[in-house]
């Protein structure tokens, strides 16, 4: 129940704010921080209280679940599970979710209950897209975080967001399109082999089929989620998409929405169509190693700063997808890893990029330099997550960065070494950030360093990404028991056994 | 007393972290300077007082061990905090905390009239904790990141004066190139990992013989690989040219982490290792052949030099070469005993330069000074001790008896040769020139700049204390026919075994004959040209070939040239050309084929009936036709 609850908390607080806007301008980010608030609270207890819990050992590793026939003559229902992979994730949409309503605190002053409204829609939608267990529900919502995301865009975005958003909704769109294909043509397949027609995740995971068949399905899945990751050469949506969305559209994009394309592959690519996944892993991590060094060199000739975070995070997310396909526990782990701290350490950047427009006016960085002379707490932490960015140990991104290239030279020597070369070119991008915005001569611009709402949230994620890197414990042990039964399915001759494992 | 380990290293973190909140809260110069320097030399003191503990308590395996937290445990791969202190590392966090915490009171006089003193002083704490965790981890994964620590700090110090872009640049060369290094490094730890199961050290070392077969290409790939992030840190060919710019640092931040601790880590990982590096002779080759080649280039480049820190970059470059030429040929404790005396004569000579350049309205050129002999007289008797140390002056220096023993080593240790040492020589006849050269342009002649203000308490006693071990510290260990007194070897060879010699130790004599004769003839050298007889020296200048060598020995033999054609540019140039992305214009141009398309068809669509009833004809005659030839 308490996971319906989550999803009826973030879209009734939406409406709530929606209605409330009418009357008042700041009644809206109150309901909008006071559901977040609520929802990470409930995740986070949830997540406390069954911390213990989380052991391979366990028959089952699905913790909560939820199932009620919804469109029951079609096989549909709206069914909801948790393990501790979606819990993760789950805690940390909320997480953002709170920040990124901080961080709109001063920014959004039109309209701002239509923009709550969709602000904590699209929240939902993540929360869904993290819990359904039904691919038609999966579907639905994977939707309902792409549209009012289109609205974020396209109402609240800077000067070229018209475009932006169009560019985001026909890239989200036509490959959601392919995926919906492909789960309808699993669906009847499924159906053709049992007599049995449902878009149960935990039935649909059993499906035999002809290898050939395999691959065009996974193919459809795989295209949708590699365009959210994004993987190259689907990255072109994400640089306007982020760099014309509000601060708290581009920290909801990169913390949230590009994790949506990771958590796909994990949870529906690999477990259905394992031969498949496993005949595509060269020329897949082939993909993420470009990435990996055409998102450095990307970044690296910005000049628009959020453009710059945005191909950091494809060089970033080249990282999990080389991780996902090298198929062992060390990899993926790093994989979840690697979700968690991205989306800290780009959304502090992302965060930060909004704090500056908000003072010079602009994203460009030729127009800044020398800022560290008048913003000092600013450019302290901007070092921080520079230094995240970069990989350095100590912060959470090492962690993740060195167990997928640990676990990745178990399987393909080469590409670890190339994939490796990324962590030179990504001191060279980063080191650039903060040569450009803080040092060199101060150009007289007038700005006042961090106010105490901004340095709660800096505060916030500095704790957490120094924490993740010295106490990474508690999300490997929490991952584990998914992490671990996926690689089992991974296991040559393995692939085509029962791993229905319904809660107790 | 030895569990107090974990303070060793606490104190410095604490350090930095109460002055990164004074920065935020804004505080006084002397509380800053407290904290900052009370931290270190707090440090310093548990060091003592558990170095003295772990030497009393004579451990059966000659290590202690203080496990902190389990970092990171996945599938296999277990990584604990854990700190360990052994011979070689005792050896490490005493200079580290004790230089440490000279220069660190130094620095309270020399950064006073700093905007940022705070912000100094905070860096300064993280890399000394940094520097600490380096030496004394007990895996590989936690020594990574104290590598990776200290090399943040001496990013952030290099570049402390932000305001000049220049400088900014040094701090990012120094970082970059480092991390190239540290990138092999990090693959050399795939390769241990997956080898040997394990990233625990002492684990390593214990198995590798059962591991590995001497001489196999995986253990000269792990070797050469861990090689490339000592190369890196060390500044050793080919991937020195950072140090140099990094001279844009201040000086205490020079001789602290470009002198005297950091840019040694190199030296530390391939003694910490030796157990992987003596199973590959290859290995120990290149080592030992890259410190040859990088002490004689590094040595003829510092004879060049104009900017008094740049002459002491090259020579700290230089003196490192002399450390790797050590571990190449098996002289471990050779190379760990030179890292020591060169730590307190080198950061000795830094914080001098940086007091005279102080005085000097900071001239950096030696050319502009001069005279500085009855000036600065404590600056003259503290500088001379640490150059007649870096000469290696015999019988009074420590730097001779440490040098000596590299020598002697490279003729006549086991993967020694009498190439190695002829090189050797012949550095350590370029080292006594330009030593010579530096205090002669320095101390004598007449004087070119005015003194502005002379160095007050905090940095002068400093100074005479690393004179003092400048000085005396080579006395513990003493060559065989010299009294042969060996408490430093004694010491490490607990951790490190014994330089096997392939000559027998009569001849070696000879060798220190030479030697002498080699430091007395640069000295001497340089006295005529740069003393007696400076208009020889101008008629040299004449000369067209020896001036183009100059000329190229000066930009540090083309190495910045070559890298910013073959790197750089061509790096720079893709970034530029392909900053629009040219995976999206594949997507604009569908987008401008529909585009166009659309109009195409929309131009049809016009309102002028002649045209509707042109185009129904048409397409009549056109379908009457087909059907016609079908």
């Amino acid at each position: 129940m308490i996971l319906v609850l989550l999803i009826v908390i973030l879209m009734a607080g939406g409406i709530l704010a929606l209605i409330g806007g009418k009357w008042s301008h700041s009644f809206p980010r109150g309901v909008a921080l006071a559901s977040c608030t609520v929802a990470f609270l409930m995740m986070l207890s949830l997540w406390l209280g069954r911390y213990k819990g989380f052991n391979i050992d366990a028959d089952s590793n699905w913790l909560i679940e939820y199932h009620k026939e919804w469109i029951p003559s079609f096989g549909i229902s709206f069914h909801l599970a948790v393990d501790g992979l979606s819990l993760l994730l789950l805690v940390l949409t909320c997480f953002i979710g709170i920040l990124a309503v901080l961080c709109s605190w001063e920014e959004i002053r039109e309209r701002t209950g239509f923009y709550y409204f969709n602000l904590l829609w699209i929240l939902a939608g993540v929360a869904g897209v993290f819990m359904a267990m039904d691919l038609f529900l999966f579907y639905f919502f994977w939707e309902v975080m792409l549209i009012p995301m289109y609205f974020l865009i396209g109402i609240w975005g800077s000067e070229n967001r018209v475009y932006a958003s169009y560019k985001f909704f026909i890239f989200t769109q036509a490959s959601g399109l392919l995926m919906f294909l492909a789960i309808l043509g699993l669906y009847f397949v499924h159906g053709n082999n049992t007599g049995f027609y449902t878009f149960n995740y935990f039935e649909l995971i059993n499906t035999e089929m002809p290898p050939q068949t395999a691959i065009w399905l996974m193919m459809g899945f795989m295209i949708a989620f590699a365009v959210k990751l994004p993987v190259i050469p689907f990255h072109t949506w994400l640089p306007d998409a982020h760099g014309e969305a509000p601060t708290a559209g581009s920290l909801i994009l990169a913390g949230l929405l590009l994790k949506t394309g990771a958590y796909g592959m994990l949870r529906f690519v690999i477990p259905i169509f394992p031969g498949a996944a496993a005949e595509i892993a060269l020329p897949a991590m082939a993909l993420g190693v470009a990435g990996i060094l055409y998102g450095a060199v990307m970044a690296y000739s910005q000049t628009d700063l959020k453009r710059l975070v945005a191909f950091t995070s494809v060089s970033h997310m080249g990282f999990v997808i080389v991780g996902i396909f090298a198929f062992n526990e060390l990899a993926l782990q790093g994989v979840v890893m690697q979700l968690v701290t991205h989306a800290i350490s780009t959304g502090a950047l992302f965060i930060m990029a909004g704090m500056i427009k908000e003072r010079l006016h602009t994203r460009d960085l030729g127009q800044m330099g020398g800022l560290w002379t008048q913003m000092p707490r600013m450019g302290a932490l901007g070092i921080v997550f520079a230094m995240a960015s970069l990989g350095l140990p100590g912060l959470g991104s090492f962690i993740a960065e060195f167990l997928i290239l640990l676990g990745t030279f178990n399987a393909q020597v080469w590409i670890t070494v190339i994939a490796a070369s990324g962590l030179v070119l990504s001191a060279v991008y980063s080191l650039r950030i903060v040569q450009k915005i803080f040092l060199g001569p101060p150009r007289g611009q007038l700005a006042a360093d961090l106010s105490g709402r901004e340095m709660m949230i800096m505060a916030a994620l500095t704790i957490s990404i120094v924490w993740l890197g010295l106490f990474p414990q508690p999300i490997i042990n929490t991952a584990r028991p998914a992490i671990v039964q996926l690689v089992q399915m991974l296991e040559p001759g393995n692939s085509l056994q029962s791993h229905q494992s319904y809660v107790k | 007393m030895e569990n107090l380990l974990w303070l060793i290293p606490a104190l410095p973190l604490a350090g930095f972290l109460i002055l990164a909140t004074l920065a935020v809260v804004g505080a006084g110069k002397k509380i800053t300077a407290l904290v900052g320097a009370g931290s270190i030399c707090l440090s310093a003191l548990v060091t003592l007082v558990v170095g003295a503990d772990f030497l009393g308590a004579a451990h059966e395996s000659g290590t202690y061990s203080q496990t902190l937290w389990t970092w990171l445990e996945v599938a296999g791969l277990s990584i604990k905090m854990t700190l360990t202190l052994d011979a070689l590392s005792l050896v490490f966090i005493f200079v580290i905390t004790f230089i440490g915490a000279l220069i660190h009171i130094y620095s309270a006089g020399f950064m006073e009239e700093d905007r940022d003193y705070t912000r100094f002083f905070a860096s300064m704490n993280l890399f000394v904790f940094s520097m600490l965790i380096l030496v004394l981890a007990d895996n590989l994964l936690l020594m990574y990141l104290g590598w990776e620590g200290v090399g943040l700090c001496s990013y952030l110090l290099i570049g402390f004066w932000y305001e000049k872009p220049e400088n900014g640049y040094a701090a990012r060369k120094a970082f970059t190139m480092t991390r190239v290094g540290d990138t092999a490094m990090a693959i050399a730890l795939f390769m241990l990992f997956y080898q040997s199961g394990t990233l625990v050290i002492g684990e390593i070392s214990t198995a590798a013989p059962g591991i590995w077969t001497p001489n196999s290409t995986t253990v000269t790939c792990i070797a050469l690989l861990l090689l490339a992030g000592g190369l890196g840190k060390s500044a050793q060919l080919p991937l020195q040219t950072w140090l140099p710019d990094a001279m844009a640092g201040p000086s205490p931040v020079s001789a602290l982490i470009h002198a005297a601790t950091m840019v040694t880590a190199g030296v530390y990982l391939i003694a910490r290792m030796h157990v992987v590096f003596g199973l590959s002779e290859v290995a120990q080759t290149v080592v030992a052949v890259i410190g040859a080649v990088t002490l004689l280039l590094a040595g003829l480049t510092a004879l060049t030099q104009h900017d008094i820190k740049r002459v002491l970059a090259y020579s700290t470059i230089s003196q490192i070469g002399y450390m790797f030429l050590a571990l190449g040929v098996g002289a471990w404790t050779a190379a760990v005993f030179h890292f020591m005396v060169h730590a307190f004569f080198k950061a000795l000579l830094f914080l001098a330069a940086g007091a005279i350049i102080e005085a000097l309205h900071h001239e950096h050129s030696m050319f502009k000074m001069g005279g500085l002999k009855d000036k600065m007289p404590v600056i003259f008797w503290t500088f001379m001790a640490g150059a007649i140390s870096l000469a290696a002056l015999p019988l009074i220096s420590s730097g001779f008896y440490s040098k000596d023993q590299i020598l002697w080593y490279a003729w006549g240790a086991e993967g020694g040769s009498p190439l190695l040492w002829a090189v050797a020589l012949l550095g350590a006849f370029i080292t006594a020139i330009y030593t010579a050269r530096m205090v002669i342009l320095t101390f004598w002649g007449e004087a070119k700049t005015e003194i502005s203000h002379y160095p007050g308490k905090r940095m002068t006693i400093p100074l005479v204390v690393l004179a003092f071990f400048s000085v005396f510290a080579g006395f513990i260990e003493l060559p065989h026919n010299f009294g042969h007194f060996t408490l430093f070897s004694d010491l490490l060879h607990g951790v490190m075994p014994e330089t096997a010699l392939r000559v027998d130790v009569s001849s070696e004599w000879i060798f220190q004959l030479l030697a002498a004769a080699a430091t007395l003839g640069g000295i001497g050298l340089a006295y005529f040209y740069y003393y007696k007889q400076p208009q020889r020296l101008e008629n040299l200048r004449q000369d067209m070939v020896l001036s183009a060598l100059h000329e190229f020995w000066f930009s540090g033999w083309g190495f910045d040239k070559l890298y910013n054609v073959v790197f750089v540019r061509p790096f720079l140039a893709i970034a530029k050309l392909n900053k629009a992305d040219v995976i999206d214009q594949l997507y604009t141009g569908i987008v401008a084929g529909t585009d166009g398309l659309y109009r195409l068809v929309a131009r049809t669509q016009s309102g002028s009936l002649r045209w509707y009833i042109m185009g129904m004809v048409i397409g009549a005659i056109l379908i009457l036709g087909i059907q016609m030839m079908l």
